[in-house]
């Protein structure tokens, strides 16, 4: 009977482990992949040109495959969009995990899970219909389509992960450490950010490297409202992020531009592999305190 | 109960291989067309079809572009070539034939509050290449042009802007990635202009004439409306097709095709 138990114990170890290869399996097979696949462009077109080059005319009779206004592109973008939505996020998440009654709480906290419901071509659509062309009139530009209305979609679609992941490292922070603060004299609001916020700064830091992430790999709502002309970026102009250039042309792409295409992967994979790694540095950080 | 079941499957299987006999030929063969990437919807969905009418035929499409596509016919590597401009008159001397299988007609489409209705082809290639930059210069209000266009590779892009002659000089605001989302950017903003192909025209923009001429099917078959180019069909005159090729080369120019290639966004030229 012992016995029978005992094989049992293993043949469910065993399925459990060939479930969690297949994850191992799939993540391996995509790089692997994404490397066979962008290198052969890369070395035909030159790194150096590749990376640097300021054109992207992958259709032209005499083609240029430069990807640096898509690589800008993103790098600003995504600073823009964490320098909106980290402000908002943050004050939300110590206001929710601190000072919120709990009835508001409920509400805010059922929002913010929706809106990271919601999905992205959806953020896309309101973009498109609402946004830009409030851009457009509001500072009285020709096109709303452009970098600012990329910057506010992705503000908003990073504020879910920001509030989220914020609020529950503030809420980790012990009882005592506040208490000690409260006794000795500091007013409330004084102790959330001069004792819990600094306790749970790893915790915050990890929710802006989340957002990061999601901001950097976006494409479906971004490529809605930037207007997808590959110029070196700038806020009123029409832009086109490294996901967009992927996507946008992908679909009738041919030969080199197709296996440019897969270069330019690789090099927003590099740039999810770096974040993904700075995200377990600092979660590892925050384990060990 | 279980060999009720069994021998009224093998039954009804039988009734499908004897209906299978009764339409469809079985004959076996290839047909091979080369040419034009941008015939690749409208021949794609033809072969589909055609496939599917004659089992056992095999077709193949290779997107190599229009002046590969001849050249492979009259090399003879390739059954049929796809073209996507009129033989120039040498490749005809050199012995080879165009019929034209549907034209593509691409609309400009602008707000519907904009007052520019006519547009000269001179027009539209200064306008796209950013010679003429506000609507002011063409009888509109005094507004900055938005140029909305397709992205790199589009069939539509291609044939826009080899019939305006702008490839690769195009100042875009707007690189799209469907006929929906320029229709819909056009239709939000009265500054804009775009192209489409006629089919997918709506009543949200306002489609422009080119020299006094408004785009519809007929204005396109009969080659008055300029933005057009013809998908033509070469073959070599002096050779005659493989049975499978002309078969497919007729049902190509049926009437029973004819919704197909509605469906892909051009207009027929059968008479």
């Amino acid at each position: 009977m012992k016995n029978k138990s005992r094989i049992f114990e293993n043949a469910v170890h065993g399925i459990f482990l060939i479930l969690g290869l297949i994850t191992i399996a799939c993540v391996l097979l995509i790089t692997i992949y994404l490397i066979i696949a962008g290198i052969p462009a890369i070395k035909e077109i030159g790194l150096f040109k590749f990376l640097f080059g300021k054109t992207w005319a992958s259709t032209a009779s005499t083609p240029s495959y430069g990807i640096l206004p898509f690589i800008l592109t993103s790098i600003y973008g995504t600073a823009g969009a964490i320098l909106l939505g980290v402000p908002v996020g943050f004050f939300t998440a110590v206001y929710l995990a601190k000072l919120a009654p709990p009835k508001i709480k409920a509400t805010v906290q059922s929002a913010v899970k929706l809106l990271a419901g919601i999905p992205s071509v959806v953020y896309g659509l309101v973009g498109m219909l609402i946004l830009v062309p409030a851009i457009k009139n509001i500072f009285g530009i020709p096109d709303g389509a452009s970098l600012l209305a990329s910057v506010v979609v992705l503000a908003v679609m990073i504020l879910p992960s920001i509030i989220s992941v914020s609020m529950t490292s503030l809420e980790a922070v012990p009882k005592d450490y506040e208490y000690a603060s409260l006794a000795l004299g500091a007013t409330p609001v004084e102790t959330y950010f001069k004792v819990s916020v600094p306790a749970a700064k790893s915790g915050i830091t990890a929710s802006v490297v989340l957002g990061v992430g999601r901001a950097i790999g976006e494409a479906m709502a971004v490529i809605m409202v930037s207007g997808n002309v590959p110029n070196m970026p700038s806020l009123f102009q029409s832009v086109r992020f490294l996901t967009t250039a992927v996507a946008s042309e992908m679909s009738y792409s041919s030969g080199l531009q197709r296996e440019a295409l897969f270069s330019i992967a690789l090099v927003l994979f590099l740039f999810i592999m770096l974040i993904n790694a700075a995200l377990n540095f600092f979660l590892k950080r925050d384990k060990e305190r | 109960m279980k060999k009720m079941i069994l021998s009224a499957t093998s039954f009804l299987m039988c009734l499908a291989v004897l209906e299978g006999c009764g339409n469809q030929d079985t004959a076996g063969g290839t047909v091979s067309t080369d040419g034009s990437t941008s015939m690749e919807k409208v021949i794609g969905a033809l072969g589909e079809a055609f496939q599917a009418n004659n089992a056992g035929i095999s077709f193949t499409y290779n997107p190599t572009g229009s002046g590969s596509g001849i050249t492979a016919v009259s090399e003879g590597r390739c059954d049929i070539g796809l073209s996507s401009r009129k033989l120039k008159d040498e490749e005809k001397a050199s012995g080879l034939t165009e019929t034209a299988l549907a034209y593509d007609g691409i609309a400009l489409v602008v707000n519907p509050a904009n007052g520019v209705d006519d547009l000269s082809l001179d027009e539209v290639s200064k306008i796209y290449t950013g010679e003429i930059t506000n609507w002011s210069e063409l009888g509109g209000d005094d507004l900055e042009i938005v140029l909305i266009g397709r992205e790199a590779g589009s069939g539509t892009r291609d044939g826009f802007e080899s019939v305006t002659g702008t490839e690769d000089k195009c100042k875009y605001r707007q690189e799209l990635t469907s006929t929906g989302d320029v229709i819909t950017t056009v239709a939000g903003n009265e500054n804009a202009i775009g192209y489409a192909s006629l089919a997918s025209v709506k009543d949200t923009v306002k489609a422009v004439s080119v020299n006094g001429v408004y785009p519809t099917e007929d204005t396109i078959k009969n080659g008055s409306y300029a933005v057009q180019r013809p998908f033509v069909l070469v073959t070599k005159t002096d050779k005659q097709l493989s049975d499978t090729a002309k078969k497919f080369f007729d049902y190509a120019l049926s009437e029973e095709a004819e919704s197909i290639i509605y469906s892909a966004g051009v207009v027929p030229a059968r008479e």
